[in-house]
C-alpha cells in the first residue's frame, strides 16, 4: 500500500512504540525482594517514589525515593534482565532517607521501591513507567 | 583502571551547624551492564562502579549499591546533616578493584 | 542497551493520552539561576513565508529532561566540557603548544565565538565550522593531529567552546562571500531524497509538534549542539545527527565535514538566528 509523506507521518503522529516485556521476568524480581525482605509482607505506604510516568528514553530515567525512618531502601526494575537496581543504606549523618539518581529501563514496566524500616518492618512503593522507543532512528 | 573517570561533587562551602544539606554527585563512567553484544556476537562483559560512599568526618551518611541498572555517568542526589565543620569524602568502587575519590570541606557559618 | 528479542511494538496511542497535546511547552529556561536562555524567537526574516516563530529543541522534551539543563552539575554534557578544558591546557604536537598557549583566556577569547559559526573565512577562502578551525589550529599553529570530525574530543571541544557563548544569540551570517554556501544548504534542507523520499522540512517545517512515533519532532534547530542524547549518554555534534537522520529517512548518507553538511550546518543554523547559544543541551 503507498502511503504519501504525509499519511505516514500521520500514522505516526500520536502513535507509541513501546517495548512491552515478558512475564517471566517478573518472577526473578519476585525473588529478589523476597531475599531483602526475608519473606515478610510489605506494607504499601510509608514510602514514596517518584518516576516519570512515561521516560523518553529508557537510557536514562530519573527516579527518587523517600522514606522517613528507614535504614535501607531499595529499588527494583520488575522488568529489566536482572532486577535490582541500587540499594541506598542510610547512615547517621543522612539528613534524609531519601534519594534520587538515574536509572536504565529495558521496557515498560513496574518499578518498586522496598523500604525496610528501623523497627524491623517493610514498606513498598510501586509506579509503572512506559519507555519509549524514538521515532527517529530510535 | 577504567579510563576517563572523573568524578564531580555539589557541596555547599558553608552550612549552619546541625543544617540538612543537599550533595549532588557525579562519576563520568560507562557502566558497562554485561547485557550489550559486540559486533561478533560475544557479549561485552560487565564492567561498573558498584558501589558509592559518602561520609562526613569519617561517619556514614550514605552507602549505595549500584547493580547495572544504574545509567552511564552514575548520578545520586540526597540529605546529609553537618554537624561540625569538617570534610565530605566520596568514594566509588569499580568492578575492575580501581577506586575513585574526592572530597570537599564545608565550614560552619 | 539490550532490548528483547519479544520486544512488541504497540502502535496506537492508547498508552500515550497526556502526550497527545503535540504543541511546544511554554517553560522557561534559566541556566544555573543565572544565564536566561532565549529558547523562542521571532523567525529570522529569510524564514519569512515558512515559520513565524523559532523554538530551541528544548520545548520539546519531557519536563524530566528539560530539568537537566536548569543547573549544570544536573547536566551530563557538561562532564565532556571539563574533559575539553583538560584537552585545552595540554600540550600537544610539534610546536610544544596547548590551545591556552595562545588563546590566554578562555572565557573572553572565546566569548561570542561559536554563535558566530559556521562562518566565512578570508584567509582559506571557505566557509568554515568550528570543528574545521579547530583542526585548522590544531594542524596549522599546534603542529598537532586533526581530530576525527564528530569524534570525542571534537564534541567536547565544540561543547566548552560553545558555553562560553552561552546565552549569547546565535548570529550567522548569511551574506557576502558565505551566500553561495548557504543557498547550497537551502537546497539540501528542502530536497527530499531516500527511500522515505523526505526532507529536513517534512519533518521539521512542515510536522514540528507532531509524533513520528512517539518521538515529539521539534524544529531540528542546532543551538543546542553539542547535544548530550540520553539514548546514547554522550555527546553528538550537528554532522553526526545530520549524517543520523539523513540516514533514517533510508537516504544515502553523507560524511561528517562533508561540503555538504558544511553547507546544511549554516543553513540550519541560520534558522536558529536569535535563539540562544544552549549548548551542551539535553535531548533524548
Amino acid at each position: 500500500m503507498d502511503f504519501t509523506r504525509r499519511e505516514t507521518l500521520a500514522l505516526g503522529a500520536g502513535a507509541a512504540a513501546m517495548a512491552v516485556l515478558p512475564f517471566q521476568v517478573q518472577a526473578a524480581a519476585d525473588e529478589a525482594m523476597a531475599e531483602f525482605t526475608g519473606g515478610a509482607e510489605a506494607a504499601m505506604g510509608g514510602i514514596e517514589l517518584t518516576a516519570p510516568e512515561i521516560a523518553e528514553n529508557g537510557n536514562t530515567v530519573p527516579v527518587s525515593v523517600s522514606a522517613p525512618g528507614a535504614t535501607a531502601i531499595v529499588i527494583y526494575a520488575t522488568g529489566n534482565p536482572t532486577p535490582g537496581v541500587a540499594t541506598f543504606n542510610f547512615g547517621p549523618l543522612a539528613a534524609s532517607q531519601a534519594a534520587s539518581t538515574r536509572i536504565r529501563l529495558a521496557g515498560t514496566q513496574e518499578v518498586v521501591a522496598l523500604a525496610k524500616m528501623a523497627d524491623g518492618t517493610f514498606a513498598k512503593a510501586s509506579a509503572t513507567v512506559k519507555v519509549t522507543i524514538g521515532g527517529c532512528g530510535g | 583502571m577504567a579510563s576517563g573517570v572523573k568524578p564531580r561533587v555539589k557541596v555547599p562551602k558553608t552550612a549552619a551547624a546541625g543544617e540538612a544539606i543537599t550533595i549532588k554527585t557525579l562519576i563520568s563512567h560507562k557502566m558497562e551492564s554485561g547485557q550489550r553484544k559486540d559486533k561478533e556476537g560475544n557479549v561485552i562483559p560487565r564492567s561498573i562502579i558498584n558501589r558509592f560512599t559518602c561520609e562526613f568526618n569519617g561517619e556514614s551518611v550514605v552507602d549505595v549499591t549500584l547493580e547495572p541498572a544504574i545509567s552511564t555517568n552514575p548520578y545520586f542526589e540526597f540529605d546529609a546533616t553537618v554537624p561540625e565543620a569538617g570534610e565530605f569524602k566520596f568514594t566509588w568502587y569499580d568492578d575492575d578493584g580501581s577506586v575513585y575519590d574526592t572530597s570537599k570541606k564545608v565550614a560552619i557559618g | 542497551m539490550k532490548f528483547k528479542a519479544m520486544t512488541a511494538i504497540a502502535a496506537l496511542a492508547l498508552s500515550v493520552p497526556m502526550l497527545a497535546y503535540a504543541e511546544a511547552d511554554d517553560d522557561k529556561l534559566v541556566t544555573n539561576e543565572e544565564i536566561e536562555m532565549v529558547t523562542k524567537a521571532p523567525a529570522p526574516a529569510h524564514l519569512e513565508g515558512a515559520l513565524d516563530e523559532v523554538m530551541s529543541g528544548w520545548h520539546f522534551r519531557a519536563d524530566e529532561t528539560q530539568e537537566m539543563q536548569r543547573d549544570d552539575f544536573d547536566n551530563p554534557g557538561m562532564i565532556f566540557v571539563e574533559t575539553a578544558l583538560d584537552e585545552w591546557n595540554k600540550v600537544d604536537g610539534s610546536e610544544g603548544k596547548a590551545c591556552a598557549s595562545c588563546h590566554e583566556d578562555l572565557e573572553s577569547d572565546m566569548k561570542g565565538v561559536r554563535a558566530g559559526y559556521p562562518k566565512w573565512n578570508d584567509n582559506a577562502e571557505e566557509v568554515r565550522t568550528l570543528a574545521m578551525q579547530v583542526n585548522a589550529c590544531r594542524e596549522g599553529q599546534m603542529g598537532a593531529e586533526k581530530w576525527k570530525y564528530a569524534g570525542k574530543e571534537m564534541a567536547a571541544m565544540e561543547a566548552l567552546i560553545s558555553v562560553q557563548s552561552r546565552g549569547m544569540p546565535v548570529d550567522v551570517a548569511i551574506d557576502g562571500p558565505a551566500e553561495a554556501t548557504w543557498e547550497h544548504g537551502k537546497e539540501l534542507y528542502y530536497t527530499r531524497t531516500g527511500q522515505l523520499d523526505l526532507s529536513c522540512a517534512s519533518c521539521h517545517e512542515e510536522n514540528y509538534g507532531n509524533r513520528i512515533r512517539s518521538d515529539h519532532l521539534s524544529q531540528g534547530q542546532i543551538n543546542g549542539f553539542p547535544v548530550y542524547r540520553l539514548k546514547n549518554a554522550k555527546l553528538t555534534t550537528a554532522h553526526g545527527r545530520f549524517k543520523g537522520c539523513v540516514r533514517d529517512t533510508r537516504a544515502e548518507t553523507y560524511k561528517p565535514g562533508s561540503e555538504e553538511f558544511i553547507a546544511l550546518e549554516l543553513y540550519v543554523a541560520s534558522r536558529g538566528n536569535g535563539l540562544s547559544v544552549e549548548a551542551p543541551s539535553v535531548r533524548n
